[in-house]
């Protein structure tokens, strides 16, 4: 089999900059290098977007955010959660004011129902996987929803293979079902919800038979799936980007939401909700800040007591409205709106759906800089390169996981040449914009931080360690609070029990991306094991699973289509087109195929996908693309 | 479960073996072609997990069709039955039976244990392999005792095939051997049980009263010698009834463990717990021994009501009857038993309209002594490698499927039919007053009648072998069989009782009484002892794994030597004998020790 | 509603461990409340993030009215027992175990092996130099990891943690009988023919050495491993969500192999083969 490796990147060492985007990249001090990127800032102040790091610790991401919001005057400060899960945070803070993951990798061993829903978790997640595993031989019993038939799916009782983007049409079956069947959990709904009435009145038209029609799934499936559900004494629901990545994200996120305040599953140990984060510290991201909407510690930034608050901390004026998110941003750059950017560990010239668009829209900034360990292809793309240090084993701070769990990240290794930690670097060129920003260390941020932010307040430094991580809302320093959220849902007393979880009222809304006689191929995106997003990072390994990128198929379409396993074929969507080997997945159906973005450099997936955003979250549809499979004139097979 | 599978495809033969066990695949993610329903819906999870047990007659299914388990026949097996590749690799090498190289279609299994060595093995052996050469389809393999001692030498044919076929020859010439492995069903049939009965027909015995006068086959000519009156008293007295009968009998167990029984029920029943699991244990391995293979082929209905009964005082609904993979006879006589049970209402939903359920599923093992100890068996019926488990727990706490379980062998539960129609008293007053009823001895070697005897507890070796009609000339006496100890040829008065013989610093074991006189030398005896336990040492526990090699390295080194010469050896023997004794798992490595220590200690091995 | 289960508190039971009165909670085993008392047992086969399964019986001590010794780590303390840690009978067992492991396998890269042998005054040598052995040559069949079966000394933890109890992948399971057993693949193929995902979590409870690191192996061999010259720097994996911390073991700037605590609420001392081997890319310094 062919053995490859994805383009092996070098650690930069010492600062680039260029006269022009023409010009190659000459090396620089980094006095010159930074008092170019302060000219290059300061010339664009109010049209400027911040992209911080959802691989970087807490405390860069706290002082990213502050650069943006007090040395550049802006909320446009957002970073790639915006690509994965920002419909999960948008979705459950809409229904319980709080964006993360209501209950604890632990309470999954000793619960009773697990829906892995949109989720190859075997493969994107194996350490939570292992949790779930514990489960199942504790004798919970598993369900997967999923269009492919993947790793965690075949640990499930039943797996459910839906069409792409009919998710929505099978979460208000069931929740329709549940409600039929009498097992819908009247003293949770009555007591801690609001909007049954509607929510009742809108799946009522979503029967199991439609649902099969809809869906593609029996309708005796998906009935069963209600009623374990329903039925389990503690259920937990769990989902990853085949939820949240389609143009109507926040919606999918919402649906799935209402079965768990249709039966209490949530707010008790055992049950609730818990979206699996992509990477180190997307959770953390959003909890520092570094989101257009929220001020650290998720606070409202149009709270105007919050942000008084924050304004007398930081000696500052806080602009009242919400900035603009990634997706906006790249918006922005096509209209002259947004002329620089500072992009910290992103990628997004190959992350983004539609990649060559975002290519084109960055070359057409006034000043872009970016900071990150590798010449990245976004980096290739600036004026000015900053080499920075890897946050996860050259610096030392905090991250937070998937269940809300803030843990220190220490330093193992010397950076290499001239790196420098990306705190240091932001505070070097805020003062010379004009603020003069002193932390001793990353503690000294995060004691920053935990002034601010209650949620945060008990998680000394000597705490984290002593706990390994602390989960939050964490607002003593003396006590920890239950591990799962939203307990006071349960509260018999209404002041305890504050607002109602609304059900949210939404409808089914097909993948943009059609499929019809000329694109009759749903291609749908996800990762493998070994391999993570771009592969700047999982490419340097010998992995001896790793065999490069293959547009995989059905047994049967290879048939149709006369094509075998390592033959190149090109795959075509509506906005470009790659050539691709075929690889057979006996866990595709006939009219699903499967891609991954682990090796952009020799096949661009994301040249496929399609840039159809939802709107409230700014997520894009990478999980549904339409395509075509066309066998090349000359058979030409790689091996 | 994600579990990954080969390119290698089975074979049409290999996929109608396993379904011929299984039925056919339900979907394509079992093997079936795809279909559009099975790519939006696939049901699995537990009760995928949970036919594990259906491993292991898997294996036997595509070793008796093809002789040999390739890797696509293994791999679909696997995909059959949600069980990993890997793990099924580990139990098909686990046992001697099953092979995962290509090999002949027949294989021929010659003895080389004790009682067949002393009676001619290494020649038949030789000649058959010179016979059986390259090219014939035949492979010969030395194996360890067949339980055919009061034949010897003996041999075994298995011919794989649609349906598989079995000849035994015994005593066999080579000719006998070549004839039964080149052409199985031609081979004259094998003497009847009651041939291995010196004794058969004497109205005395009770054990063995209907071994070679009824019709093993017929349940009528079972019932019309007395069958299925012990059920009935037994549905009459109650479980509760049941057990305390079997409490005051002083019933102890057969298998060598001498356990009071009663109590083993009692321990069983009283557990809350459930469901409870009946095991017997019919892997007649002890090299010596054959009592239960006679029983199980000359009447085995009695086995079935034995274990009836006992299933129904221990509260449990379902038997497994683990049967010696080597016993093809034993196998077909209880089959058809088992069948005739069901249809005549002695199994089944109702037994005896009485509403109590019970049935009896047979499970073959696979060539693997380790397998006689009840929980490497239980492990061994659940699709793992054969390997014990510690205790505690104890299999009445948590046996067979982690559930309460009750495992007797062959010849204990046999014992409860008596107990049961003479009452618990009158059988009590038989034997002595610590080992009550009577015994069945596996007599063989050098005697003029070998084969099954049963006397009454408390007859001494002396009054055995004389029975037996020892020949002239005798050396030793092996008491228990290759776990057991050897005694001297004055030892003759020891009584043939548990309490006698642990008295006399030896044991009962499972009432193997082998003779031998001088015409095979004491340390060859030993060192086929020896390899006998480095081959059947299932490898789980460091004391037995490599101590049973460092033994057999030792006796190697020593069989030519005495006195000064071998006395370091001998000293590092004991050392290694007392920690495989101390410190292994289970009675494999805690007995395999035995022998060479009472050849040494008390006849004077090396001196 | 459902408060979070803090479990119902244990009960202590007392026992007797080499004359005086202990007391330990339910559940506990022999080998739990010798190292509670301070007690050096040697163990091999017990794992702390697995069930034991008392397989190298180097852990054996006296229970008073047991036939045999019993294993520590594996029988749960009972009221009333009285256990002899330090009995001629018990240390005369231990002695012969590591006797006859270290004329079988090569203990060289055993933390332990040779603090043992020397204490228990264990002789290796004397079954001669004609005694069978595990021969086994190291197999290299990919660039992450190497078995050298010659160093095994059967102690299932490998199998353990890559079935039910850990991974659930199954990749490797205990093949064959008696001494010629070995841990492999199924029909003992290389590793990349197998279900083997990578992860490393058999490497990270193998007592012996017999499975390593590639690159320790290496350093190995060249001389260059020098655990005196590392520091272990516990940290958070940078490739998905989930959190899991990596002890960086690190030899002049390089990090060598990564492990996970143990005790760590998310990962119990378990990778996946990016957190376990994805480390390369921060040292591509030039």
């Amino acid at each position: 089999m062919r053995k490859r490796q994805p383009k092996n990147y070098t650690r930069l060492t010492h600062p680039l900059v260029r006269d022009a985007r023409d010009e190659p990249f000459r090396r620089a001090s980094w006095e010159e290098a930074l008092t170019r990127a302060a000219e290059g800032l300061a010339r664009n102040r109010g049209a400027f977007g911040m992209f911080s790091c959802a691989r970087a610790t807490n405390e860069m991401n706290y002082v990213a955010q502050k650069f943006a919001r007090v040395v550049m005057g802006t909320n446009n400060v957002d970073s790639c959660n915006r690509t994965c899960h920002a419909p999960s945070v948008a979705g459950l803070s809409a229904a319980f004011g709080s964006g993360g993951g209501t209950s604890s990798y632990e309470e999954i061993e000793d619960t009773d129902v697990i829906v892995m829903w949109g989720s190859n978790a075997r493969f994107a997640h194996p350490i939570f996987f292992q949790h779930v595993l514990k489960g199942i031989r504790n004798g919970a019993r598993m369900y997967a929803v999923d269009p492919r038939r993947t790793s965690t799916a075949e640990w499930a009782e039943s797996w459910m293979g839906l069409n792409v983007g009919t998710d929505i049409p099978m979460a208000h079956a069931i929740g329709r079902e549940i409600i039929h069947a009498g097992l819908a959990n009247e003293a949770f709904i009555a007591r801690a919800t609001s909007g049954f009435a509607e929510y009742k009145a809108l799946v009522e038209p979503w029967t199991l038979s439609l649902a099969e029609k809809v869906t593609g799934v029996p309708a005796a499936a998906v009935r069963q799936l209600a009623h374990a559900y329903a039925r389990a004494e503690r259920a937990q629901l769990c989902w990853t980007l085949g939820i949240t990545e389609h143009h109507n994200g926040t919606d999918n996120v919402r649906a799935l939401i209402n079965l768990s305040l249709l039966t209490g599953h949530v707010g008790r140990w055992g049950s609730g909700l818990q979206p699996l984060r992509g990477q180190n510290n997307v959770q953390g991201g959003g909890d520092m800040g570094a989101i257009p909407n929220r001020l650290p510690g998720f606070q409202d930034l149009l709270d105007p007591g919050i942000r008084l608050k924050f304004e007398s901390a930081w000696d500052t004026v806080i602009v009242p409205h919400y900035g603009l998110n990634l997706t906006e941003m790249f918006e922005a750059m096509e209209d002259g709106g947004l002329r620089a950017v500072y992009c910290i560990g992103e990628n997004p010239a190959q992350s983004e759906a539609d990649s060559e668009q975002a290519v084109r829209r960055m070359g057409e900034l006034d000043f872009l800089v970016v900071q990150d360990i590798f010449l990245t292809r976004t980096a290739e793309l600036a004026d000015v390169v900053l080499p920075a240090t890897a946050g996860w084993a050259e610096t030392e701070g905090t991250t937070t996981n998937s269940e809300r769990r803030v843990q220190r990240v220490r330093r193992a290794v010397t950076p290499p040449g001239e790196a420098r930690e990306d705190i240091d670097i932001l505070c070097d060129l805020a003062g010379r914009l004009g603020h003069d920003w002193k932390y001793a260390d990353s503690e000294a941020v995060w004691n920053e931080l935990r002034s601010v932010s209650p949620d945060h307040y008990g998680m000394t430094y000597d705490r984290l360690e002593e706990h390994q991580g602390i989960q939050w809302p964490c607002p003593s320093t003396d006590g920890l609070e239950p591990t799962y959220l939203h307990g006071r849902l349960w509260e018999s007393d209404p002041e305890r029990r504050g607002a109602p979880a609304p059900f949210g009222l939404v409808q089914h809304d097909p993948p943009v991306d059609l499929t019809d006689e000329h694109y009759p191929v749903r291609l749908t995106t996800g990762r493998r094991l070994d391999s993570y997003n771009t592969g700047v990072q999982s490419g340097s390994f010998a992995s001896p699973l790793r065999r490069g990128e293959y547009v995989e198929i059905s047994p049967e379409d290879a048939e149709r289509y006369g094509v075998v396993v390592g033959e190149q074929v090109q795959v075509t969507s509506r906005r470009g087109a790659v050539v691709a080997p075929v690889w057979v997945d006996t866990a595709l159906r006939p009219g699903l195929a499967f891609m991954t973005m682990h090796f952009p450099d020799e096949v661009d997936t994301n040249q496929l996908t399609i840039e159809a955003n939802c709107p409230i979250a700014g997520t894009a549809e990478f999980k549904a693309s339409a395509i075509r499979i066309e066998k090349l004139p000359v058979a030409t097979i790689v091996r | 479960m994600d579990l990954r599978f080969g390119d290698s495809k089975p074979t049409d033969d290999e996929r109608a073996a396993v379904d011929g066990l299984l039925g056919p695949p339900g979907s394509s993610w079992e093997g079936a072609d795809r279909s559009d329903a099975d790519l939006r819906w696939a049901r699995g999870g537990r009760a995928a997990r949970d036919r594990r047990d259906l491993l292991l007659p898997g294996l036997h299914a595509i070793n008796d069709r093809i002789g040999w388990i390739s890797e696509g026949a293994l791999d679909y097996l696997c995909r059959r039955l949600t069980v990993p590749p890997a793990e099924a690799y580990g139990v098909a090498t686990f046992y001697a039976l099953f092979s995962v190289r290509p090999r002949p279609a027949t294989v021929l299994h010659v003895c080389t244990d004790l009682a067949c060595a002393a009676a001619g093995a290494g020649g038949l052996c030789a000649g058959a392999e010179e016979r059986l050469g390259p090219g014939s389809g035949v492979s010969v393999q030395r194996s360890p005792c067949l339980g055919l001692c009061e034949r010897a030498p003996a041999a075994l044919a298995v011919k794989a095939g649609d349906p598989v076929r079995t000849a035994v020859a015994a005593p066999a010439t080579v000719r006998d051997a070549v004839l039964a492995a080149s052409a199985p069903d031609s081979a004259p049939e094998e003497p009847s049980a009651a041939a291995a009965v010196p004794q058969c027909g004497d109205p005395s015995l009770t054990l063995l009263r209907r071994v070679g006068v009824v019709d093993p086959a017929s349940l009528d000519d079972y019932r019309a010698h007395g069958g299925y009156t012990a059920l009935r008293r037994a549905f009459a007295l109650g479980p509760a009834g049941v057990i305390r009968e079997v409490t005051d009998s002083g019933l102890a167990g057969r298998g060598g463990a001498a356990f009071p029984t009663g109590r083993k029920w009692q321990a069983t029943a009283a557990q809350p717990d459930r469901p409870h699991y009946l095991v017997c244990n019919a892997d007649e391995s002890e090299p010596g021994t054959f009592k239960d293979r006679v029983l199980m082929e000359g009447d085995p209905y009695a086995l079935v009501e034995a274990m009836t009964v006992a299933a129904y005082a221990t509260g449990a609904h379902k038997g497994y009857l683990y049967l010696r993979g080597e016993y093809p006879r034993a196998q077909r006589r209880l089959e058809h038993a088992l069948a005739q049970a069901r249809a005549r209402g002695f199994l089944g939903e109702d037994v005896l309209g009485t509403g109590y359920a019970f049935d009896i599923e047979i499970r073959r093992g696979a060539g693997a002594y380790i397998c006689g100890e009840e929980t490497a068996l239980f492990n061994s019926i659940e699709g793992y490698r054969g390997e014990p488990r510690s205790k505690p727990p104890f299999p009445v706490e948590k046996g067979l499927f982690g559930k309460p379980t009750v495992e007797n062998n062959v010849e204990t539960l046999v014992n409860v039919l008596p107990i049961l129609t003479m009452g618990a008293p009158a059988y009590a007053a038989i034997g002595t007053g610590a080992s009550t009823g009577p015994k069945l001895f596996c007599v063989s070697g050098s005697v003029a009648r070998p084969g099954v005897y049963e006397l009454p507890f408390g007859a001494t070796l002396g009054e055995l072998l004389e029975l037996a009609g020892v020949r002239a000339g005798l050396r030793a006496v092996l008491l228990g069989g290759a776990a057991g100890g050897f005694v001297r040829a004055d030892e003759l008065d020891i009584p043939l009782t548990f309490e006698g013989t642990r008295e006399a610093g030896t044991t009962l074991g499972s009432g193997v009484v082998m003779a031998f006189d001088g015409t095979v030398p004491l340390p060859r005896l030993l060192l086929r002892i020896a390899e006998f336990f480095r081959d059947e040492s299932c490898g789980q526990c460091v004391p037995c794994r490599v101590g049973t090699v460092r033994q057999e390295e030792a006796l190697h080194r020593i069989a030519e030597r005495s006195g000064a010469a071998a006395a370091g050896d001998v000293a590092l023997l004991r050392e290694v004998g007392r920690t495989m004794r101390d410190a292994s798992i289970c009675g494999l490595g805690q007995t395999a020790w035995n022998a060479v220590e009472s050849a040494i200690d008390r006849l004077g091995a090396y001196e | 509603m459902t408060v979070t289960p803090l479990g119902i508190p244990r009960r202590l039971l007392e026992f007797t461990l080499d004359g005086e009165s202990v007391r330990a909670p339910e559940g506990s085993t022999i080998l739990d409340a010798c190292r509670a008392a301070g007690k050096d047992v040697p163990t091999l086969c017990e794992g702390d993030t697995l069930r034991p399964k008392n397989a190298c019986r180097v852990c054996v001590v006296e229970v008073e009215g047991a036939r045999t010794l019993v294993p520590a780590c594996s029988r749960e303390a009972e009221p009333g027992m009285r256990v002899r840690t330090g009995t001629e009978r018990a240390r005369h067992s231990r002695k012969v175990v590591l006797e006859l492991l270290a004329s079988s396998v090569d203990l060289s890269t055993t933390p332990g092996a040779a603090r043992w042998i020397k204490e228990y005054e264990a002789k290796p040598d004397r079954f001669g130099p004609d005694a069978a052995r595990v021969e086994e040559e190291p197999r290299i069949d990919n660039e992450l990891y190497v078995r050298d079966y010659g160093k095994c000394i059967l102690c299932y933890k490998c199998v353990d943690a890559c079935g039910d109890q850990w991974q659930n992948s199954f990749a490797i399971s205990v093949a064959g009988r008696g001494f010629d057993a070995r841990i492999a693949v199924e029909h003992d193929a290389a590793l990349t023919d197998s279900a083997c995902v990578y992860c490393g979590n058999c490497i990270e409870v193998c007592p012996t050495g017999a499975l390593s690191f590639k690159s320790e192996f290496d350093m190995r061999a060249a001389g260059t491993w020098n655990e005196a010259a590392q520091t272990g720097t516990t940290t958070v994996c940078a490739y998905c969500g989930v959190g899991c911390n990596l002890t960086l073991h690190v030899q002049d700037n390089e990090i060598v192999k990564v492990t996970s605590p143990h005790d760590n609420p998310v990962t119990h001392g378990n990778l996946c083969i990016k957190g376990r081997f994805g480390y390369q890319h921060v040292q591509n310094r030039d």
